[in-house]
């Protein structure tokens, strides 16, 4: 029965109808492109875990090297340059950027990293001994945070895909199991009340029809009777032959 | 969706918080930053096993909350182990944390925090 279920609070009317059932049309459109979305994104999902999954395994080996090379430096100066190092670094040479990526409607931005040359906080540091060290080690910590930025990026993207994701679904769901169910049971809903109008208002069209009628017939055998009767006056005696064979009654004075 | 723009338009540095060798390696890479004096913030913290735990959240908060210059936070995976509770809650965007090994830890890829979420994802 439509009046059992969660509906819309709207009068039966003909014009509610229409707007419900393009309601249900619309709901249905837009559930079929929010699946569409959500899958996309999903599958968009899963290449980027893959990603970071394979980005963390290479972070390991690059840091590994990163790490083993500046052991190399710290035996090639024969010394800690560690405090040296954290004492001169004043300005950031190397910076990340960021950019957007379109994923069906979602902007996942990407860092790219960039290094401002004008900057070289160390250009002392390894001077007296193990420059060539210290120089390659600069280069393989470079190479190191480049991976680390790329790794940060796959990291963002995941993060914010989760939570878009976590949004579409809820939509669709929300759609598919709540307004569609509801506006079906609307539709329903007026379309019983309208048939319940119709039938009442067959009934009584019947209703007035057989009253019309009663009375018609009432009327027509009234006028019928009253026609015999009226007839029957005249055709209860015989037509007189005035000039026939009959004789008159003579008249006695 | 998800994040506006301004977000991370202005984020440009790079932040770290691990051991002495960590953080020379990457301060020779060039991501070492002070910002301009009075108040000359560094985007660095060296710790050690003498550096309370404090320090550190402190460091952290101040990095991930506070400073919206910073577009990723590196973290020592052991360091990031003292203050796991802060790392695995936060669960924005910007800026991206990043949990790297160091010399005397290598990578544990059971005890990463996004990994964590990604295996809960897919229900393993």
């Amino acid at each position: 029965m439509s009046g059992a279920g969660d509906r819309e609070p709207v009068f039966p009317t003909r014009q509610s109808l229409g707007a419900m059932k393009s309601k249900l049309k619309g709901a249905e459109t837009g559930h079929s492109l929010l699946k569409r979305k959500s899958e996309a994104l999903t599958k968009r999902f899963r290449e980027i875990t893959r990603r970071i999954d394979e980005a963390k395994r290479k972070m390991g080996r690059v840091m590994q090297i990163a790490a083993f090379s500046l052991a190399e430096v710290t035996y090639a100066v024969g010394g800690d340059i560690g405090y040296q190092i954290q004492e001169s670094a004043k300005q950031a040479r190397f910076r990340v950027r960021t950019k957007q990526e379109n994923v069906s409607g979602v902007f996942l931005p990407q860092f790219e990293s960039y290094t401002k040359d004008e900057n070289n906080d160390f250009g002392l540091t390894g001077l007296g001994k193990g420059g060539q060290q210290v120089q390659r080690c600069r280069e393989t910590y470079a190479r190191a945070v480049e991976t680390l930025v790329e790794l940060a990026s796959l990291q963002t993207a995941f993060v914010i895909l989760d939570e878009v994701i976590k949004v579409v679904n809820r939509r669709v769901n929300a759609i598919e199991h709540v307004i569609i169910p509801r506006t079906e049971n609307t539709i329903s809903y007026i379309n019983s009340e309208l048939d319940e109008l119709d039938r009442e208002e067959f009934y009584r069209l019947k209703k007035v029809k057989n009253n019309k009628q009663r009375d018609n017939n009432a009327a027509e055998e009234e006028r019928k009777n009253s026609k015999r009767r009226g007839s029957d006056k005249e055709n209860d005696q015989e037509p007189v032959d005035v000039l026939g064979e009959q004789e008159d009654q003579d008249v006695i004075f | 969706m998800a994040a506006p723009v301004s977000a991370y338009k202005d984020r440009h540095f790079l932040a770290v918080i691990g051991d002495e060798d960590s953080v020379t390696g990457l301060l020779l890479a060039g991501i070492g930053h002070v910002t301009q004096p009075p108040d000359a913030q560094k985007n660095f913290l060296v710790v050690d096993n003498k550096t309370e735990d404090s320090t550190i959240e402190q460091a952290f908060d101040n990095f991930t909350s506070k400073r919206k210059d910073i577009a990723i936070v590196l973290i020592n995976q052991h360091i990031a182990e003292r203050i796991r509770g802060r790392v695995d809650t936060f669960t924005e965007a910007f800026p991206a944390v990043l949990e790297i090994p160091s010399k005397d830890h290598p990578y544990d890829p059971e005890k990463d925090s996004v990994l964590k979420r990604v295996r809960r994802l897919f229900g393993e």
